[in-house]
């Protein structure tokens, strides 16, 4: 078993928008290509141009359906590791290897000491665990943790490779811990959730959910169109009018 | 447990070098940084001062690096050895491969120079490709516009002068209502992700029409699941409900739309419905003010806008405006009816049309900039109608598509929402005269040997003498395009190109020359078909169509089925977004293709790149070349960018300032205003021929086609698929969606995005596909008029209960692609275009008309209909499946085990910590 450290002040984490992620992928496979390269990497794909491609994905996009007919909504759920604050993966492991950092809450895994027994991945119950058959090890999101104190990148790049990358602004991070932040704020605001809060892991990632949508008889404000009387002669007087050209 | 903790290795050297390029996984061309590290591709980022992306890049952008490293590259130019289609190659050398090109094309150029039919695929680089096919002499060239979206292009350039995506994009920070028509989103990604984002944030309202609830329309205040084709009706039916409120902009409508010229009223004449003219031939309008018939272009009248006026000749004529509130007044374009045509209730269409009048007149928008008009007069402030509207494709792919998105074009008009603040905006080089002022080069006497054409081979006919036609009235290009059968084709008939030279109509030709484009495939109709037609041959044996050469990135669908294989370059190889052509192309620029970048002179300062021109690079727009010009835009992260002033941001067919500057950077000749056209007379003048008059009229088999499809004024009509099948036989619309991570299919079969979308199932309504006893995975067989497949199914509720869809292009021939022959893509994976036919099904005696629109020729694919059984698959295995094609010499199957970025990566921990 491994212990957590006291929690720290801040809480680095993402705060995903279902308002206006469309699914597009996009912070998916960037954040493969970052990390492929990077300091977890290689994210190893199995078999890539055959019958049964699989690899290894910190990120991965949930596409469903909820509810019936004309009332159901089309959710696409992006899913990541949600560097909980009671995060089950950590205190399971046999060897210390999955840890939480003191400095800022991230969750992350040290290859040098993962045997791979997996039970991190059975301990988490967001299925953000990723195991590389081919290296031997878990592997997971980092929040870029060689992105975001990177001092060889310009400081606005320091931000996680899927934050940067989101084409809809549906990504966002920061610390949670800070309930001054921008993210905490925007939590606020928009009624900001945890993932299955039932569970007790206390997520520090946070989802918005979709805002109210305009589609019902006044919602812009518009009112029913008047109605024109047509003049009876069939001529359409309401175009006899000076106007400059 | 207890550990010390890891020391993170948190500021690892990301790459040893940055370039900057643009990205081409896509047309949107965003902007990117490559980061390279011992040589190879580290990362691909978007570059966050590029003005496309603003630094953001989607899933197939951010896959570029599985793109270039593919295991499917061709390295080296490909012979065939054996018989066509067996795949059977031999590897040659540049030298030869380049001698035997040059030798087929010479022989054809010197004899007969359209017997070359060059089709570019997805090359966005028509300023070269479409001068290349010009200076060859040949008219038989086109890039996939006529398979895509000519039909959204031409309604454009012919109404507004302009059109969505490339042309114009909303004016995402301002609008309060946003309209988005059918599958769109692919044109451009990025941006309307974005533009989606602000329009959300801000609290305006966004509208997804579209049968199918994909990506974006997921995110919609509102989905209206519209059937397929059907969307004019529901456009008009709006139309007709503003109307009846009188809640158009009339003042815009007099100021910048043909809405007060006179049309001639004089049922059964030879000019009836044309614009009167004087004289000098100026259009006429009624001027309340000198109650006379005048100049329609003065700026000092008051035109009517009603009425009928006495022309000089003693005829009658009506203004425009006058003859489009009498015909969409009219009680067949109520909502009750478009209810029925659409599926749209009569109730919703009313509120759309309110909270459009609402959005336009009531929350119209007021800028204080002063500007001057095309007439020199100053205004204060910029007045701004904030709804915008965006189609692509999915409204443009049928064979009503030219008329609906003249209609929607039309919409906007009535609206006052063009080029104003929160509308639609155009981007330069738009708006140009609608339409612009080239006619198609190859007309009798045009083409001859060695000789060039007189104009591009593509251009904007405005009347049957610009048809490329012979004297008995068939068509002249191979594909085709600007015959009677498709007058104004813009972007020619991609997809009749490979059936027209197997059947030798109108005449045989010797090579097809084809590049980035998956023509014996997913860009082709009747995919199966287009295979058997490129192996077919002649009764001496010979290949009906004899020499076939294709150049690909990739070991695609269509290699197997050309003599010569040109192997192509990708996006990270090579300074921008041309392909094949990016290699030394001729005499007069030895330095090759930088050379021709930054010295090619298309008119006296006009060349290919815009910024830094000049010998200094002081100028834009227009200038000498600039012997430094590509090294300026290298600095500048490989992008140049004009910020207009204020003052010439909008009504910009109307603005001084802009139409000045225009001139100024070779957009325009004249800083003439762009008078929009709700009445296209061009089709009037199609339309009188067929019924008719004039010299140059259509043959019979295809007077009523012409007739009754050239209206000046937008229609709908059943698209013609339907109109020719039984309903019941056939019940359900087939469509295609196209899933974001792969927005366009070029470039994404690679291993990273495969894992994304490996296959796909044919998604139905899931009340419908229940009642039918379907379950999800069920197989079943998907019958056209024309073919069958067989494959599996997906309920789900987000879709119209007549529409069944899949994605696009996601199915793969087994052994294509270097991938496994078990692969899913060919396994379970599947293509639609096996179900779809050039060619209408025969009725009344009529064979072999096209199964395109009317008036441009673009394939009406999105008109498919079909029934659905459910079926066994006992071998698991979609169907038709196609014999498996071999590797050319020398590709090495792929390894097991993919570690990219294995070499690169820096160790995890800065110090060890055992």
């Amino acid at each position: 078993m491994t212990s957590l450290p006291p929690l720290a002040q801040k809480q680095l984490g993402l705060v995903i928008d279902l308002d206006t992620c469309v699914g597009c992928h996009a912070c998916a496979v960037n954040c493969k290509e970052w990390n492929t390269g990077g300091t977890s990497g290689p994210l190893t794909d199995l078999d890539p141009y055959g019958a049964d491609a699989a690899g290894v994905w910190f990120n991965r996009i949930h596409s469903f359906e909820a509810g019936e007919g004309d009332a159901s909504r089309t959710v696409h759920f992006p899913k990541s590791c949600l560097h909980c604050a009671e995060p089950a993966c950590v205190t399971v492991c046999p060897t210390g290897a999955s840890y939480k950092r003191a400095e800022d809450g991230i969750v992350l895994i040290n290859p040098e000491t993962c045997i791979g027994c997996k039970l991190c991945s059975w301990a988490c119950p967001y299925g953000a665990r990723e195991y590389d058959y081919d290296g031997g090890t878990m592997k997971k999101c980092t929040l870029c943790i060689d992105r975001i104190y990177n001092e060889n990148l310009e400081e606005i790049d320091r931000v996680p490779a899927c934050v940067s990358t989101c084409p809809a602004s549906a990504r966002h991070f920061g610390d949670l811990g800070d309930p001054e932040s921008k993210v905490s704020k925007l939590v606020a605001e928009r009624g900001g959730f945890d993932l299955m809060p039932e569970m007790g892991y206390k997520p520090t990632n946070k989802y918005l959910p979709p805002r109210q949508r305009q589609n019902s008889s006044g919602c812009t404000g518009a009112s029913a169109l008047p109605v024109v009387e047509q003049s009876a002669d069939g001529l359409l007087g309401w175009l006899d009018r000076i106007l400059s050209r | 447990m207890k550990l010390q903790a890891p020391i993170e290795n948190l500021s690892p050297p990301v790459s040893d070098e940055v370039k900057t390029t643009t990205c081409y996984m896509c047309a949107c061309r965003c902007g990117i940084k490559v980061h390279l590290k011992d040589g190879a591709i580290r990362y691909i980022e978007g570059n966050r001062a590029h003005p496309v992306n603003k630094g953001v890049l989607c899933g197939k952008g951010s896959a570029g690096i599985m793109n270039h490293y593919s295991p499917a590259r061709l390295s080296k130019p490909l012979l065939r050895v054996g018989e066509r289609g067996a795949g059977e190659f031999k590897e040659i050398e540049w030298d030869e491969a380049m001698g035997l090109a040059t030798q087929w094309l010479d022989k054809t150029r010197n004899e007969d120079p359209r017997k070359l039919a060059f089709f570019t695929g997805r090359d966005q680089s028509q300023a070269l490709t479409g001068w290349w096919a010009q200076q060859f002499g040949t008219p038989n060239y086109a890039a996939h516009g006529g398979f895509c979206s000519v039909n959204m292009a031409s309604a454009g350039l012919y109404s507004i002068g302009g059109s969505f995506w490339e042309f114009g994009e909303p004016d995402w920070d301002q609008t309060r209502y946003f309209m988005m028509f059918g599958v769109a989103e692919d044109h451009d990604s990025n941006p309307i992700k974005a533009g989606l984002a602000k329009l959300k944030e801000r609290g305006a309202k966004y509208v997804a029409v579209n049968p199918v609830k994909t990506a974006y329309a997921a995110i919609a205040d509102e989905w209206l699941g519209v059937r397929p084709g059907t969307d004019g009706a529901l456009i008009l039916a709006i139309i007709h409900e503003l109307l009846k409120a009188q809640k158009i902009d009339l003042d815009f409508l007099v100021r910048y739309t043909n809405a007060p010229w006179l049309t001639i009223h004089a049922p059964g004449s030879a000019d009836h419905g044309l614009f009167a003219r004087d004289a000098d031939g100026q259009v006429q309008c009624f001027d309340q003010m000198s109650k006379s018939v005048t100049s329609a272009l003065r700026a000092d009248i008051a035109p009517a806008l009603t009425g009928e006026f006495t022309l000089a000749d003693g005829r009658m004529a009506r203004p425009v405006l006058r003859l489009l509130v009498e015909r969409y007044l009219d009680p067949s374009h109520s909502p009750e009816k478009a209810a029925e045509i659409t599926g749209i209730s009569a109730e919703t269409i009313r509120r759309i049309a309110s909270e459009l009048a609402h959005a336009a007149f009531e929350q119209q928008i007021e800028l204080p900039i002063a500007w001057t008009d095309w007439a020199g007069r100053q205004h204060e402030s910029i007045i701004g109608r904030p709804v915008a509207i965006h189609a692509m494709r999915g409204i443009s792919a049928h064979s009503n598509g030219f008329q609906t998105c003249r209609a929607l074009h039309v919409l906007q008009m009535l609206l006052g929402a063009i080029d104003t603040p929160g509308a639609f905006r155009y981007k330069s080089p738009y708006p140009r005269p609608a339409p612009i002022g080239v006619r198609p080069g190859g007309k009798i006497g045009e083409v001859a040997p060695g000789k060039p054409l007189p104009r591009p081979p593509l251009g904007f006919p405005i009347g049957p003498e610009d048809l490329l036609v012979e004297q008995d009235g068939s068509g002249r290009r191979i594909d085709g395009a600007y015959s009677w059968q498709a007058p104004m084709a813009n972007h020619g008939l991609m997809h009749m190109v490979i059936r027209n030279a197997w059947a030798g109509e109108p005449y045989e030709i010797d090579t097809l020359f084809m590049f980035m484009s998956n023509m014996a495939w997913n860009s082709s109709m009747n995919s199966a078909g287009t295979a058997e037609m490129l192996t077919a041959k002649k009764a001496d044996g010979s290949y009906r169509i004899p020499h076939i050469i294709y150049s690909d990135a990739f070991f695609s669908e269509t290699v197997a089925y050309a003599d010569l294989i040109l192997p192509d370059t990708t996006y990270l190889e090579r300074w921008d977004c041309i392909s094949l052509l990016d290699r030394p192309i001729g005499n007069a620029h030895p330095g090759g293709y930088a050379d021709y970048l930054a010295n090619h002179q298309r008119a006296p300062g006009i060349g290919m790149l815009a910024g830094w021109r000049g010998t200094d690079g002081s100028k834009a727009g227009t200038g000498e070349p600039n012997p430094n010009q590509l090294e300026r835009y290298i600095e500048n992260g490989c992008f140049w960018k004009y910020e207009l002033p204020h003052n010439a941001q909008y009504y910009k067919h109307a603005n001084k300032a802009y139409l000045d500057h225009a001139v100024q950077m070779g957009f325009i000749a004249k800083p003439d205003q762009i008078v929009l056209q709700l009445y296209v007379e061009p089709l009037q003048k199609f339309r009188l021929a067929a019924e008719g008059h004039g010299a140059i009229q259509p043959p019979e088999a295809l007077r009523a086609r012409v007739r009754d499809h050239f209206d000046p004024l937008p229609i709908w009509y059943r698209p013609f698929e339907q109109q020719r099948i039984e309903e019941s036989e056939f019940p359900f619309y087939a469509i295609t969606q196209r899933p974001a991570a792969m927005y366009h299919a070029w470039g994404s079969q690679n291993a990273w995005l495969r894992q994304i979308h490996g296959a796909n199932r044919l998604h139905m309504n899931r009340a419908t596909a229940t009642a039918m006893g379907l379950v999800d995975e069920d197989w079943v067989n998907v019958t056209s008029h024309h073919g069958q497949i067989t494959c599996q199914v997906k309920l789900m509720e987000g879709v119209n209960d007549r529409t069944v869809w899949t994605w696009n292009a996601i199915g793969k021939r087994s052994g294509a692609w270097n991938l496994d022959p078990d692969a899913p893509e060919a396994r379970l994976g599947f293509l639609l275009n096996h179900l779809i036919s050039e060619t209408l099904p025969e009725q009344d005696g009529n064979r072999g008309d096209l199964n395109s629109d009317p008036v441009t020729g673009q394939a009406a694919w999105y008109d498919l209909r079909v029934r659905i059984e459910k079926t066994q698959a006992p071998a698991g295995q979609t169907l038709p499946a196609l014999p498996t094609l071999h590797l050319p010499p020398n590709m090495k199957r792929p390894e097991k085990v993919l570690r990219y970025g294995k070499a690169m990566a820096e160790p995890y921990l800065k110090e060890d910590v055992k």
